[in-house]
């Protein structure tokens, strides 16, 4: 074995798995997770911890690999996170603990999230059940929103002791990991579901069907429900559009739609009553992880996918694994390409897009080379549907019927980064709604942060 | 779970039920509606709330079959549970929020079209008992399709019902309704409201400017979510695009992009595999408007 090369990881066949939704890896087994874990250096200064936004302690829970003690690798992991079988699968390694491996200097870092995945998956089948508090603090705390942020919230304050209720506005709870990513890359009864029971394992409540500012708002939930806290945690739902002709024809979605038909309402399943628009040929505007989803569900429901991004591959912001894995299977790339208009038939249905090519120029403010557009270079591209995914901002409902909340031009919440701590006393926030579209990890680390805030107020209170 | 206190069929494929959803009950008000889930399997389905009652935390919601899902709600009974009721989402009727004094001063008209009348019930209710007549026009294909008339005449000013095969009252279309009373009767409005078909809706529109009177539609198109997440439900008002979900579901009317809106209600019309989803444009197209050809 090449100790400067990752153990591979088995994938489903590139060609059969384009044609169905179970999930595209396998993962590792006993063996190949113990053989990985043994590249590992057990660095002093371990700066995958660093590279981590909730600081997991990496190189005790890979030499407990190493050493076959997997219960204490869980035990090592759930110490910093609660959802690692969900990270281990969409978390962008490759720039956080991947990218600062000292065996990727000279060869392939080790394949820490494939092991963090080993790891939650083993002990999930082993029956491993994380603790509950012994002692409860009687203080009721409010987690609005199921997401990442939320989940991480809850289960650190159920650990402390708190008596924690988190409502959710949809159906199901889970937040994007339910609604937005795939079941191809992230199976939801094998996976989030399990993750989501451990932490109400942990004590903490799940109301779904809420909306805080119209069901209930976060006044009534303080001052009449008795919640001496309440953490936002409720994402970035609102999709953005391009604001170009054609844009309302039959046959034009946002990546949200189309996600939660396929991912929340199980439209890809015969089974399941809610339609989903099956095409022939799909054009995906957008360039990150979200566009990768749309783009790879598309192909399994049949089409042929084209990915337009205004900037060059390099630019991509989709995880490294996910361009990858969208190419292998069939997906078309048209890079440094722009949409102009859509173009619609008679019946109000998408029949095509005119596009423009582009070019880099000098650096923006992002860093990235700004694309611009080659004068008199566009052309059409033949489509019958077209999923924009350009990203999302928060709802406004909830800073709109909170007294007192600050948010800034984005409507996003203003909160403190270190403790979530908002401009209204006993309002912490976290995630997305916070910063606008981000990753589930840093949703994750803002959530702890969250806890730490409320558990230092309700303390000192 | 949310329990069915009573199921009651209205007429052919109308369908009212009695929920318990204690949360919605609470804090809903005319205008807004609510989504549903009949179970696992089910769509989310958007439903505006016809009447509501805090001391018993209960919503009373209208259906009519248009799919696969609203097919086996139609099989509820009294005893048996929605898996999901969400909301109240939208946002109330303008007038909830007015001062008092000067609603007081205005005149209303609401037209009702078929299982419109569901949405326009509770803002008539909700007028009435803030000592406010409404005057109310309410129009079917014909006399067996006719809902709520009994309720509506218990909070209406005047009510005038027509059936578009005259089996009923009046023979004739809403609009003809509202040209008599405006033009032959010279009664004085300030506000319309019309909810029903969407082609009703169009055409009580492209009247009401000529008429100059303010108007008011409730639109109900495709979403999935109805939190302003999905955009499936963006309509064109103006020069700007709102999604339905939470910027309605009320609009001005004169405003609205009707001949868009109606080209995006028929979007899953054409799916594969989704046979009772043929019906799907009966969703806001059930007669009782007199301008369907095929309905």
């Amino acid at each position: 074995m090449d100790v400067m090369k990752k153990v591979p990881v088995r994938e489903q066949d590139p060609k059969v798995r384009a044609t169905n939704f179970a999930e595209v890896c396998y993962g590792y087994n006993e063996e190949e997770a113990v053989a990985e874990a043994e590249r590992c250096l057990n660095c002093k200064n371990a700066r995958c911890i660093a590279g981590c936004p909730v600081n997991i302690d990496i190189p005790a829970f890979i030499n407990e690999v190493k050493e076959k003690r997997y219960e204490d690798a869980a035990n090592t992991i759930a110490k910093s996170s609660a959802l690692p079988a969900v990270c281990g699968r969409v978390c962008p390694q490759e720039s956080q603990c991947e990218g600062k491996c000292v065996r990727g200097i000279k060869g392939e870092p080790i394949s820490i999230g494939k092991l963090e995945r080993f790891v939650a998956d083993w002990s999930r089948e082993h029956g491993f059940v994380p603790k509950a508090a012994e002692e409860k603090l009687g203080k009721k705390v409010a987690v609005i929103g199921s997401g990442p942020a939320g989940l991480t919230c809850a289960g650190d304050l159920a650990k402390l002791g708190y008596d924690v209720t988190i409502f959710e506005a949809l159906h199901e709870p889970g937040g994007v990991l339910t609604y937005g990513i795939p079941e191809f890359r992230l199976p939801k009864q094998g996976v989030v579901q399990p993750e989501i029971d451990n932490v109400r394992k942990l004590g903490v409540k799940i109301e779904t069907n809420v909306i805080i500012g119209k069901s209930v708002t976060v006044d009534e939930l303080m001052d009449e429900e008795g919640f001496s806290a309440v953490f936002i945690g409720s994402g970035a739902g609102l999709p953005k559009f391009m604001g170009i002709p054609g844009e309302n024809a039959n046959g034009v979605f946002s990546a949200n739609e189309y996600l939660t038909r396929s991912n929340l309402m199980k439209a890809f399943r015969d089974d399941y009553d809610t339609p989903i628009s099956t095409n022939k040929k799909v054009v995906v505007v957008g360039g990150g992880n979200v566009a990768m989803d749309a783009a790879r569900t598309a192909l399994r429901l049949g089409a042929e996918v084209h990915v337009v991004y205004r900037r060059s591959e390099a630019e991509l912001p989709a995880r490294v694994e996910e361009v990858h894995h969208a190419k292998e299977e069939g997906v078309i790339f048209d890079l440094l390409t722009n949409p102009v208009e859509i173009l619609v038939d008679e019946k109000g249905w998408v029949k095509g897009m005119t596009v423009i090519r582009m070019e880099l120029g000098e650096p923006d403010a992002s860093g990235r080379r700004r694309p611009v557009e080659v004068p008199g270079s566009e052309f059409t591209i033949d489509c019958d549907a077209v999923i924009m995914s350009l990203g999302t901002s928060p709802n406004p409902l909830i800073s709109s019927t909170t007294g007192g909340l600050e948010i800034n031009k984005h409507r996003c919440i203003v909160a403190d980064e270190k403790n979530g701590q908002t401009s209204r006393e006993g309002v912490f926030a976290g995630g997305d709604a916070v910063t606008g579209a981000a990753t589930v990890i840093l949703a994750m680390e803002a959530g702890k942060a969250g806890a730490r805030g409320i558990h230092e107020y309700l303390s000192n209170k | 779970m949310y329990p069915i206190l009573k199921a009651e069929k209205l007429a052919d494929k109308i369908h009212l039920m009695v929920v318990k959803a204690p949360r919605v009950a609470k804090n809903c008000q005319p205008g807004e509606f609510v989504i549903v889930k009949i179970d696992e399997a089910g769509e989310r389905i958007p439903l505006t709330i016809c009447d509501y009652d805090r001391e018993e935390g209960t919503v009373t919601i209208v259906f009519q079959i248009v799919g696969a899902s609203t097919d086996r709600m139609a099989e509820l009974k009294t005893g048996d549970q929605f898996r999901d009721v969400v909301g109240p989402l939208g946002n109330p009727s303008e007038f909830v929020k007015e001062d008092l004094e000067e609603l007081k001063k205005k005149k209303y008209l609401f037209v009702a079209g078929g299982v419109g009348t569901a949405p326009v019930y509770p803002q008539v209710k909700w007028l009435k008992e803030h000592g406010i007549d409404a005057d109310v026009i309410m129009g079917s294909k014909t006399k067996d399709l006719l809902i709520l008339e009994k309720e509506m005449e218990a909070v209406a000013g005047n009510l005038y019902v027509t059936t578009d095969d005259g089996s009923y009252m009046r023979k004739g279309m809403v609009t003809e309704v509202i040209k008599d009373l405006v033009v032959n009767q010279g009664k004085k409005y300030d506000v319309c409201v019309a909810i029903g078909p969407m082609i009703m809706m169009k055409f009580v529109c492209l009247l009401t400017k000529e008429l100059g009177l303010p108007t008011i539609v409730s639109l109900n198109p495709i979403m999935v979510d109805g939190t302003g997440m999905c955009g499936a439900c963006r309509v064109t008002v103006g020069d700007s695009v709102k999604f339905a979900c939470v910027d309605g579901p009320e609009f001005d009317g004169h405003a609205v992009n009707f001949d868009e809106a109606m080209k995006r209600q028929q979007m899953y019309k054409t799916e594969e595999g989704r046979a009772l989803l043929k019906l799907r444009e009966g969703d806001t197209h059930h007669g009782g408007c007199g301008h369907c050809s095929d309905n």
